[in-house]
């Protein structure tokens, strides 16, 4: 079978490096997020990744490496899912690029093709210590098209790609809902339309693959963005928040075994043993997410019931239409780690648990050497209210020092 | 269900009815042993609470207060107590106010409109609200009567109604200015077009007022009642205070402008942009306050692009009442305290940010004399707390209004409301009340 490759020209842009400069930063109590906190330590970064890390005591720091401290030390945080970048601040029809409402299936469509580096949000995120981001399109469309990992840093989408193709976004429930004759307007609908189309791309890929060139049927950047996921190379991430929705997710990557990340998932503790059998690592909502319509029966706990459970499970901020533009995902694990998840796992859940889920776990996640120099330092417990965060450092570069 | 069990369970129900009406305590109920956050006064570090008949009878050391011999003590070292959350701007209850045939409806009433078996009530108490301003939205220039509401357990309206020492019923009236009132036509399409509006209707209002004082003092003819002036011309007397909905700096130079020319007293809701207009607010003699809503990025709608953290430290420096909102849905009222501490993160002061969170709204709202602080004499309304009230890891362990517990975190349908799940989100079931009127009749 022929592959479809993500094409050398995006993967290219990942290459694309900036300048680093050597750092230390010393913490009263360093989170690694890949152990135990080490206490008095220093996190030594040259090149742009983590060199050296242990106690203050037994590293010795070159002259001429800038030096932060703080009194506590975590990876750079990694919000598993929004749509900052996309979907500006000001909310206005101008800076508003995650949705395109003129069709129900558009996997075709890059978040690439709209990041926007220099948006208020970005750098708002990465001033609370958010420096890797999953963005792209939002849900509330059957299939709204693709995400990207990127850093919180640079002014071109090639200085801030970690994978520009991250996942294809696809939505079900009330927010695939078409209205009047448009279809799906149900979730019978939404379940057909999606299978249907997952057929068409399998056939697509059946008749790409004929030895007879002759019977290649056109390039068709929408049935290929379609095959990237049946042929394991991108998983559907899947917005469900009623139980119902979750399962027929479930049923439709068994039917075509694809993989799947579930994103949302209001309804989890209702169909916990479900997920947790099915493998699939969840992107729970923000925890703070609104109550009301298909999330009404969502929970402060669901987080900690996930992961208690055993199921590979991140927190993001996610995607607001109106106030707050964004939430910050490090508000977000603060109230989860305060109602049931606590202080690891919930830190893990914004930092080593994203970066596994999105495929980024070489490089981001936790503080460990040969990992990319992405830090984030606070002035006391980073999920207390009342903490700040002091410094941010990506790749090795200072990109804020306010006092947030 | 068998007509034997049903009649069971109808007992069974009346039962629970009864003890969950009850009005306030027979016998003294102290509290012993706790942190005390008085507000009024400094924390007290092993402090007595004693409540009865709905009011608090006294606060101190645990060392001075004097418990009386028939009080329900109750130990409650390690805890924190504070006075019930006053919260001046909520939607709960999806209460409503005038329709979309006008911009203005001050003869539109909270009171007619809102759901009490509301599960976001429920949820209010979960997180420690005693007391809320009950408002219709930000879509009109005004958009109606506001209520003042306790957050007893409520059957009907009337069981959250506040009632003022005059008698009538505690409420404001909210408006708005900015971006969201502004429409087609009948509504206004500008800025000035919104003031002018409102000065006319004010000056309409005056001239109802000083004939319905005619009327009384000289005996001239009194105008055909008219339930909207009626309301105007409260403001217009000093009798009803406007929550005015206001993000940019220049709006809320408007609304000190109209304050000042009609001489009513506000509230500053949203104030956004107070970080840059702090000395302004500060200098006018109509500002009873200013009630933030601190959000967690700027933006989402062009007037809330500089809303900041710091403008409550800017304002608290400037020398104005600040307080804060939960704006309920716009943030969950279940963690209203977050946003006093996230104004200490901005470098609010302690002091300021609790008292933001209860006596600093309980002036806003009038009711000073009776909510906010804990001291004798005043509505035994008080939140016990697993720790400290800014803290991320506290919890809202019970809450008390007039005395009575309306929230205990160790009830598991009370959990229900504070964590979420499975019918958190449902109207509260009326069957309860229904059966136990049934066996009065």
């Amino acid at each position: 079978m022929r592959t479809h490759s993500i094409g050398p020209a995006i993967a290219a842009l990942a290459l694309t490096g900036l300048a680093h400069s050597q750092v230390a930063i010393y913490g009263d109590t360093v989170h690694t997020s890949a152990g135990p906190p080490l206490t008095d330590a220093v996190v030594v970064i040259e090149d742009g990744k983590i060199a050296r890390l242990g106690s203050a005591d037994a590293i010795d720091v070159p002259d001429g490496f800038r030096v932060l401290r703080a009194a506590v030390v975590t990876p750079g945080l990694i919000d598993a899912r929004c749509t900052i970048g996309l979907s500006g601040y000001l909310n206005q029809r101008q800076d508003q690029d995650q949705l395109d409402s003129s069709e129900p299936l558009q996997p075709e469509l890059r978040a690439i093709d709209a990041y926007n580096p220099r948006e208020e949000l970005v750098a708002w995120v990465r001033g609370y210590g958010v420096t890797t981001i999953h963005t792209g399109h939002a849900p509330r469309s059957l299939v709204s098209g693709q995400t990207a990992v990127v850093k919180t840093r640079g002014t071109t989408l090639e200085e801030a790609v970690v994978k520009p193709l991250a996942m294809i976004a696809a939505t079900l429930g009330e927010g695939a809902r078409e209205r009047g004759t448009k279809s799906p307007g149900t979730r019978a609908k939404m379940a057909a339309v999606l299978r249907a189309e997952l057929i068409r791309a399998q056939e697509y890929l059946r008749k790409q693959s004929t030895e007879d060139g002759e019977g290649r049927p056109d390039r068709d950047l929408r049935l290929e963005a379609m095959g990237l996921v049946l042929e394991g190379q991108v998983p559907l991430l899947v917005t469900a928040q009623r139980s119902q929705d979750i399962l027929t997710a479930l049923r439709i990557r068994d039917e075509f075994d694809i993989p799947m990340v579930l994103d949302g998932v209001a309804e989890a503790h209702g169909v916990l043993s479900r997920i947790r059998d099915a493998g699939v690592p969840v992107i729970v909502h923000p925890t703070m997410m609104r109550a009301s319509g298909e999330t009404e029966n969502l929970s402060f706990e669901t987080a900690g019931i996930l992961i208690q459970a055993g199921v590979p499970t991140a927190v993001q901020g996610g995607y607001e239409p109106y106030v707050p533009k964004s939430r910050l995902v490090l508000f977000e694990a603060a109230v989860a780690a305060a109602h049931g998840l606590g202080f690891d796992d919930a830190l893990r859940s914004i930092t080593i648990n994203a970066a596994r889920i999105l495929g980024v776990s070489d490089r981001v996640g936790s503080i460990e050497v040969g990992k990319d120099g992405d830090v984030a330092l606070f002035d006391g417990d980073p999920f207390e209210y009342t903490t700040h965060c002091t410094g941010v450092v990506i790749e090795g570069d200072v990109v804020s020092e306010d006092v947030r | 269900m068998a007509l034997q069990s049903i009649r069971m369970f109808r007992l069974a129900l009346s039962a629970v009815f009864a003890s969950v009406t009850c009005l306030a305590q027979d016998v003294p109920q102290a509290f012993v042993g706790a942190h005390l956050l008085p507000i009024s006064r400094a924390p007290i570090e092993d402090g007595a609470l004693v409540v009865h008949q709905g009011k608090i009878v006294s606060v101190g050391e645990s060392s001075e207060v004097q418990v009386p011999s028939d009080a329900e003590v109750r130990d409650v070292a390690g805890l924190v107590i504070a006075p019930g959350f006053v919260d001046t701007h909520s939607h709960a209850g999806s209460v409503e106010g005038g329709d979309a045939s006008g911009p203005l409806h001050p003869d539109a009433r909270a009171l007619d409109s809102i759901n009490v078996r509301d599960a976001r009530i429920q949820k209010a108490q979960a997180g420690g609200i005693t007391t809320a301003n009950i408002m219709p939205g930000s879509g009109h220039l005004l958009s109606g009567q506001t209520l003042y509401v306790k957050h007893r357990d409520s059957n009907v309206i009337d069981d959250l109604l506040i009632r003022r020492e005059d008698g009538l019923l505690a409420y404001g009236v909210k408006m708005a200015n900015g971006t969201n009132s502004r429409k087609d036509p009948p509504f206004p399409g500008t800025r000035a077009k919104s003031a002018a509006l409102v000065r006319a209707n004010f000056v309409k209002a005056a001239e109802y007022r000083e004939k319905v004082e005619g009327a009384a003092s000289e005996g001239e003819e009194a105008p055909p009642r008219d339930l909207g002036l009626e309301t105007l011309a409260e403001i217009l007397a000093g009798d009803r205070v406007v929550h005015f909905h206001t993000h940019r700096h220049d709006d809320i130079l408007t609304v000190l402008r109209l304050a000042e020319e009609f001489d009513f007293r506000v509230v500053l809701q949203h104030v956004s942009d107070g970080w840059a207009v702090a000395d302004e607010i500060a200098a006018s003699e109509h500002v009873l306050g200013a009630s933030l809503i601190l959000i967690d990025s700027p933006g989402g709608k062009i007037e809330a692009k500089d809303n900041q953290l710091p403008t409550a430290a800017i304002l608290e420096a400037a020398g104005v009442r600040t307080g804060f909102h939960s704006d309920d849905p716009i943030t969950d009222s279940r963690l209203f305290a977050r946003m006093a501490a996230l104004a200490v993160r901005a470098g609010m002061s302690r002091e300021g940010a609790l008292r933001g969170l209860t006596l600093a709204g309980a002036e806003m709202l009038g009711l000073e004399d009776r909510i906010g602080s804990l001291d004798a004499g005043k509505d035994a309304d008080f939140v016990i707390l697993s720790g400290d009230p800014l803290s991320v890891y506290t919890q809202v362990l019970e809450t008390w209004v007039d005395g009575v517990r309306v929230f205990d975190r160790s009830d598991p349908r009370d959990r229900l409301y504070a964590e979420g799940g499975f019918g958190a989100s449902h109207d509260q079931a009326s069957l309860l009340h229904a059966v136990a009127e049934g066996e009065h009749q």
